[in-house]
């Protein structure tokens, strides 16, 4: 059975994202007041063939630790989601 | 006469600055595809500059799964010296041969300058012939340069002479102005700035030369492992 998954990574707290903050400088320009704690990252979507939704779960964080992410500064997490 | 390796991967573009490099002072050059699987007879491994695999996922994130890494990991457990150039400094961070991570540059812009340098530490194969406190003026040129670890890898990295050379002044955001790093050997060396570029005043700094000859065995104790 095929599942739909997305990782998310999303670089770990206390590491720098220039990225982030420089967004959150530029949302008052625009009008967008109120906006805080910016954070940048990547997301990931595919379909995992698996047993279950645990099986498909547990090989896409898998996949997602060996090469989605740099678990140095990088944390990842997988869910399932809706097409 | 020492026969250096220079990997190309799909996307390297500074494999013919670190042959040169290698040619002008002396030695002898050859371009190994990331697909081969052996080093066999090589004194030394360079990870050239470039865009690997075009960067995708994060720089040097796809390059560590080519053939060769393997390799380049087995000649440097043998002792070997393995040289990353920016990218290729990328590229054994993200194979684990080298401790930390590199980052956007803070600011988020590319970088193509001259930089001055600062010799931290004469413990490895880039700097055994360079001496502590020395100054060179080398060109970065780079994205995604900025370098970060953990405050326990810095300690210990600090501790231990493993970071080898610091920005003067810090152009991209590095963790208290790293720009390279060894291994706790000393014979794994990664640096963002490229001295393969810096080998004639005429092209304005000859500063890379010492490193290039450093690496190359030309210049300094041989056995720098006294640590």
């Amino acid at each position: 059975m095929n599942y739909f998954v997305i990782v998310d990574v999303t670089l770990r707290r206390g590491i720098a994202d220039p990225e982030g903050a420089t967004i959150e400088r530029a949302l008052p320009a625009l009008g967008f007041t109120g906006v805080t704690n910016v954070h940048a990252g990547k997301a990931f979507r595919f379909d995992v063939e698996a047993e279950s939704e645990g099986a498909a779960l547990e090989k896409a964080t898998s996949l997602a630790q060996r090469l989605l992410s740099n678990p140095v500064i990088e944390d990842a997490s997988a869910r399932l989601g809706e097409r | 006469m020492s026969r250096i390796g220079v990997v190309v991967f799909p996307g390297s573009n500074c494999e013919y600055d670190a042959a040169a490099a290698v040619e002008q002072l002396g030695d002898r050059a050859e371009f190994v595809w990331h697909t081969r699987t052996d080093l066999e007879g090589l004194d030394g491994v360079i990870l050239p500059g470039g865009f690997a695999h075009g960067d995708y996922l994060r720089p040097g994130a796809l390059a560590r799964f080519s053939p060769v890494m393997a390799a380049v990991e087995r000649f440097a457990q043998g002792g070997g010296s393995v040289l990353g150039i920016c990218n290729g400094f990328q590229v054994l961070v993200e194979a684990g041969l080298l401790a930390g991570a590199l980052q956007k540059n803070r600011g988020l812009t590319f970088l193509c300058q001259p930089t001055t340098l600062v010799v931290s530490s004469t413990s490895s194969i880039l700097t055994r012939g360079a001496t502590l406190g020395q100054e060179l003026v080398v060109p970065i040129n780079h994205f995604s340069g900025s370098y970060t670890c953990s405050d326990e890898t810095y300690n210990e990295l600090n501790r231990n002479g493993q970071i080898v050379l610091r920005y003067l002044e810090n152009p991209n955001g590095s963790r208290n102005d790293i720009a390279a790093v060894a291994n706790r050997l000393g014979n794994v060396v990664g640096l963002m700035p490229h001295p393969e570029r810096a080998m004639s005043t005429l092209l304005g700094s000859a500063d890379g030369r010492v490193l290039m000859e450093s690496f190359l065995g030309l210049t300094g104790a041989p056995s720098f492992l006294a640590h």
